[in-house]
């Protein structure tokens, strides 16, 4: 059951082709990682799931099935794919607001009618920040450490009740603990949510997905250009253990990238 | 091998680029002192004369004749004037304002990319036109053409309203009058006001806009919640300066509020402003009258003063609640 069908996605900006020609099946409450060295277009394939390429004037050409709708369909609101599939970015970005309107500001802006306080407690438990902060709720979200901030604007993005986690490199700014903490509750979250997650850190790939993507990069030596393409989808242990392509072998075992 | 990390040159620079810089602070400081005591002073025999209060609130302006500090034969009250400030300042902000919100939100959003450029060095360069040139289009142009078929349509349709004795769309209709030269300042300060809330806006961390997007706020929503909050600081800003503009603005105001010394206050009645009225009648002042005429200049440096410490408490005490980063 597969909760993302991505058919024959190319990302162009302007006249530069970021990616073409992008078909995977990601599965439901599962975690799917993205790997790939630098300018492989992971991170533009993801960017596509929420449609946030929208705000960056990407071209997008091919189908991506959510649930059975075409998200890039033509009777499609991009505000409401967002509000279904949320993302967390590579650096923390709360708003200078406390850490309760920071988490209650999803609920608040999709017209959210429960208790409040109990929504905003709730995403906080599941984030494993409660504890740390429920005696400081008023203090500005952006005082707390990097990892509680990132652990924060994960529990922002689950106050809106989504159905599916997008991250683009969660932990790259953080240090090894907090990555620690941030990969436990990804594993955590699975269960809930269906995630995709970008990441730079072959080691996290394996540690936390089912699933695993290796993107590279195709150079065409006459015209010297360098667009980014899916190289092999398969579980991660097959991608980790025994990959069937030579360049994603290559790659896990670090030869390049 | 001792003393290696003590000075090894003569600097003669250093003392005396501090001394300068110093000199140079220092001067704010004897600049404005110089000119509040210096006005104040000359301005004094008359407060004394006709009592601050009643300088304020008395409505008869009589210049007098007297050639000395004492036998003032004058009537002094302001208040025609301070309403006409007021008045055309309040109207211009309260147009212009709105207006520049839009304006930046545009070109900042949702202009074509290669539009955005020229139409912030557009604004950029309207902001930096002289006021005269606006009071002529204003007078020549914009009063006869667009502003006194507005105004008679006001007092057609609006002339009705009267809001416990105040009137104001009662006419006749002249056309200058307090809304035309408020209309004119509006126009006037719109492009200075849009310049800075552009900048704002667009200096706004784009990171915290993609976190409102994903959580599925629209453009709009990003706008309200995101931007404008944390631009706050800003945008008062902006409006303090458009807001210091029109109040102290001369020419284009004098050229188009009809300069009477009655009050009326009728919004579509011809009056006079604090800056127009000094404008106008030093010239051929008499010496009491000069004096008169420093008064209602200590008056309006007042009201800058008092406008720009409201604004300051404004941000302080909003950017306290709203964590306003330039807090």
């Amino acid at each position: 059951m597969s909760v993302f069908d991505v058919q024959g996605l190319g990302v162009a900006y302007g006249s530069f082709t970021a990616v073409k020609d992008i078909s995977l099946e990601i599965p439901r409450n599962k975690v799917t990682a993205l790997i790939g060295p630098s300018g492989c277009g992971k991170s533009t394939v993801l960017r596509c799931l929420n449609r946030m390429n929208d705000l960056m004037d990407a071209t997008v050409s091919g189908k991506i099935i959510y649930n059975g709708e075409d998200i890039y369909g033509p009777e499609v609101d991009a505000a409401e794919v967002r509000r279904r599939i949320g993302m967390v970015f590579q650096r923390p970005n709360p708003f200078p607001k406390s850490i309760y309107e920071n988490v209650a500001f999803g609920p608040r802006l999709n017209g959210f009618k429960g208790d409040l306080d109990q929504l905003v407690e709730e995403s906080l438990r599941s984030v494993a920040l409660w504890d740390e902060v429920k005696d400081k709720l008023d203090d500005p979200g952006t005082a707390l450490s990097g990892g509680q901030q990132q652990r924060l604007c994960i529990a922002r993005a689950i106050a809106v009740q989504p159905d599916v986690l997008l991250m683009d490199e969660p932990c790259s700014a953080l240090d090894p603990i907090a990555t620690l903490k941030i990969e436990d509750l990804i594993r955590q979250l699975e269960s809930s949510y269906s995630i995709v997650i970008v990441t730079h850190n072959m080691q996290q790939a394996a540690r936390v997905s089912e699933m695993t993507a290796f993107f590279s990069v195709d150079i065409d030596d006459e015209h010297g250009m360098r667009t980014g393409a899916l190289v092999e989808y398969d579980t991660t242990e097959k991608i980790f253990n025994n990959p069937g392509n030579t360049r994603t072998e290559d790659y896990i075992s670090g030869r390049f990238g | 091998m001792s003393a290696t990390l003590s000075r090894q040159r003569k600097r003669i620079a250093d003392p005396a680029f501090r001394w300068f810089v110093t000199l140079a602070g220092a001067s704010v400081f004897v600049i404005l002192a110089g000119m509040v005591i210096r006005t104040t002073n000359d301005a004094w025999p008359i407060f004394q004369y006709q009592g601050f209060f009643s300088f304020l609130t008395g409505d008869q302006w009589l210049a007098g004749s007297s050639r000395t500090d004492s036998d003032f034969t004058g009537t002094y009250g302001a208040w025609p004037f301070i309403y006409g400030t007021l008045v055309t300042a309040l109207i211009a902000i309260v147009i212009a304002l709105p207006l520049a919100l839009c304006v930046a939100f545009y070109i900042n959003q949702l202009a074509p990319k290669r539009l955005r450029n020229p139409l912030s060095y557009s604004v950029e360069m309207l902001a930096a036109v002289p006021s005269i040139i606006f009071g002529m289009w204003g007078f020549f142009w914009l009063l006869p053409n667009v502003l006194r078929p507005f105004l008679e349509w006001l007092e057609s349709t609006f002339g009705w309203i009267n809001l416990a004795g105040w009137k104001p769309f009662e006419g006749p209709v002249f056309g200058s009058s307090y809304l035309a030269a408020g209309i004119v300042l509006a126009i006037m300060i719109l492009p200075i006001i849009t310049a800075i809330v552009r900048e704002v806006i667009a200096v706004n961390p784009v990171d915290q806009q993609h976190a409102a997007y994903a959580l599925g706020a629209t453009r709009f929503e990003v706008m309200r919640k995101v931007v404008l909050p944390s631009s706050f600081s800003g945008i008062v800003a902006a409006s303090m300066l458009g807001l210091g503009r029109a109040v102290g603005e001369t020419v284009a105001v004098m050229m188009l509020i009809g300069s009477t010394k009655s009050w009326d206050g009728s919004l579509l009645s011809a009056g006079d402003s604090m800056a127009a009225h000094i404008a106008a009648r030093f010239g051929e002042a008499t010496p009491e009258t000069t004096k008169a005429l420093m008064a209602i200049g200590v008056v309006l440096f007042l009201f800058t003063m008092i406008i720009n410490i409201g604004a300051r408490l404004l941000v302080w005490r909003i950017g306290r609640v709203s964590g306003d980063a330039a807090v």
